[in-house]
């Protein structure tokens, strides 16, 4: 009877220990953002202050409107705006048609593409980006957005690879049944297997969403036309030579990063299962 | 019958080209032709504007005389022989916690993951912000316990620690996996354990370790590719230390944060010497080559272990 109330005790004793280093990872993991907000909503003067209090001693909003004159705000947002909306078309035009040609019709090259999808993902950047830069500026394409968006019109490995996963599972009854209805391929592509993989798409457009909004090295090596660079580069532009204008820098950041969080709150499940599924996403 | 097979076979043919030619047009343009041009130009000399003219191997000379290469190498060793173990083993410890069941497991595994969807260029500022040794998060914290932080990103000694630390808060994506992994062991192979009375560390280093082990190997290897190519970091740290733009050719407080991707991206775009980076770039591909038909051999060596099974 001792006996079972200290095992009991333990029980709980290690419960609690459990609880504590799991909020404790929390902060730990939750620190950055409560810095980046905080820091937003501090006056200079008291960012510059010791000691460091994670709260602010006083509470301003007009760093987000300052962030927002220091470099053309709303110009950069439309930019990025505009890139990720044509890359986000780009991979959900095309990533399912190269996932359904994988999965759903047997051809020859099938097998073949499967390799090279891997092999694709393990090339450097920096091996492709100086001979894409000179063929870019030799059409004069350079300080253009067509070096951002145009990759996205010929598919990403890592979605078609999830995509295609998607449509393994698929039953082949239902395209086998057009088929002698009389369908071809595409009114079978079109018609049966895309309407059914809406929840593989929606993964595919949040992480392109998230990828062409944070795209940093493309458009740093294409665009060096102050009125076209997108957000991520204009956050530099809190930077100069003398000062960091911190309390700005992190409005604008909040800015920046608030809508990759919103999405992924509310889409978190589609991404958990794309990377669950994958088991690569590197 | 034959024939009409044969035609729909080829008529699968067709199709499956035909659903498959943006990817394939894409893959002969965006990886084909670039790889085969860079190894080309990686034995020219030319800048931005110029034709390549050819030098034989004067690049890889250069390469190998110079000490800045060497250098950046073993900064990159850095990132890919320490932090990379260090936060795989982080990314097995977050998942070995959200693997189990309690009360907030969802919103604890969003919270650990959320900072791997966060884009670099904002998480690295606020990470400088938090580094800053007098007004950043991190020395005010430590100073509350009594230590004297160090000064992070100034002091060439610590640079990489820093950077390491940084890398700690974007474990996400590995934790998922090492999470999916980890749910797969059966539970019965530690009831068994528990009535043989292993407790929760020797059940850890006997059972969970060795039952995920090739997802652990796997991950590690992609993992060591990806810190091959860590650089965008260090750029934005650089561009931040330095004001904007003025000196993107830095390697950081005694060049202790180079990387080699980022020394061969200042050589093609600051030094416009491109076919040196060419050059640098090819060695790169070669060695995180040998690394992916490493990892492709393991996988399939695992898999058909559990095919086995």
């Amino acid at each position: 009877m001792k006996k079972m109330t200290s095992g009991r005790l333990s029980k709980r004793l290690s419960k609690a220990v459990f609880a504590l280093i799991v909020c404790a990872l929390c902060c730990v993991f939750l620190a950055p953002f409560a810095v980046m907000v905080s820091t937003s909503f501090k006056t200079n003067s008291d960012a510059f202050t010791i000691p460091v209090k994670l709260l602010p001693r006083k509470f301003v909003f007009e760093n987000y409107q300052v962030a927002q004159s220091v470099i053309p705000y709303w110009s950069y947002m439309k930019n990025t705006v505009f890139i990720t909306v044509l890359s986000v078309i780009g991979e959900v035009l095309v990533t399912p048609m190269v996932a359904y040609s994988l999965a759903k019709i047997k051809w020859k090259g099938s097998q073949v593409i499967s390799v090279l999808l891997m092999g694709v993902m393990m090339i450097p950047y920096t091996v492709t980006m100086i001979p894409l830069y000179r063929l870019y500026s030799a059409l004069h394409l350079t300080n253009t957005y067509v070096p951002l968006i145009l990759p996205a019109f010929f598919g990403k490995p890592f979605y078609i690879i999830i995509t295609r996963q998607f449509f393994n599972g698929l039953p082949n009854s239902l395209m086998e049944a057009a088929r002698i209805d009389g369908a071809n391929e595409f009114q079978r592509y079109s018609r049966i297997a895309l309407p059914l993989c809406k929840p593989i798409l929606t993964t595919v457009a949040i992480y392109a969403f998230i990828d062409a909004w944070s795209d940093y090295l493309a458009p740093m090596i294409y665009i060096n036309k102050q009125q076209m660079l997108t957000l991520s580069l204009g956050l530099q532009q809190y930077m100069n030579e003398y000062t960091v204008r911190w309390t700005e820098l992190m409005a604008a950041a909040t800015m920046f990063v608030l809508p990759v969080v919103v999405f992924f709150i509310i889409f978190q499940r589609n991404f958990v299962q794309g990377i669950a599924t994958s088991g690569l996403k590197a | 019958m034959q024939t009409r097979r044969l035609r729909q076979s080829s008529r699968d043919n067709i199709n499956g080209f035909l659903f498959a030619l943006p990817w394939i047009l894409g893959f002969l343009i965006f990886s084909v032709y670039p790889l085969i041009a860079s190894l080309y130009y990686s034995f020219t000399e030319f800048n931005a504007v110029t034709t390549p003219v050819w030098v034989g191997l004067d690049n890889f000379r250069q390469i190998f005389k110079d000490p800045l290469v060497l250098k950046s190498l073993k900064n990159t060793l850095f990132m890919v022989l320490v932090s990379t173990p260090v936060n795989l083993l982080i990314a097995l410890l977050l998942a070995s916690v959200v693997v189990r069941n309690f009360k907030g497991r969802g919103l604890v595994r969003t919270i650990f993951f959320l900072p791997s969807v966060i884009p670099m260029v904002a998480a690295t500022m606020v990470w400088i912000w938090m580094f800053n040794p007098t007004y950043g998060f991190i020395n005010s914290f430590l100073e509350m316990l009594g230590i004297n932080g160090p000064s992070w990103l100034i002091n060439p000694r610590w640079t990489k620690w820093a950077l390491l630390l940084m890398g700690t808060w974007n474990t996400g994506t590995t934790m998922l996996i090492c999470m999916a992994a980890l749910q797969d062991v059966p539970t019965s192979y530690y009831e068994s354990a528990e009535i043989d009375g292993a407790n929760a560390l020797k059940s850890f280093v006997y059972i969970t370790i060795p039952s995920i082990a090739h997802v652990l190997v796997f991950q590690m290897i992609l993992n060591m590719i990806k810190s091959f190519q860590y650089f965008q970091q260090v750029y934005v740290i650089i561009n931040a230390s330095a004001g904007n733009g003025t000196s993107v050719a830095s390697g950081g407080p005694a060049n202790s944060i180079l990387m080699y991707p980022l020394y061969l991206f200042q050589n093609a775009f600051v030094y416009l010497k491109m076919g040196k980076a060419s050059a640098m770039a090819w060695l790169l591909f070669i060695v995180v080559s040998l690394m992916s038909l490493l990892t492709t051999k393991l996988s399939r060596r695992a898999t058909e272990n559990a095919g086995v099974e």
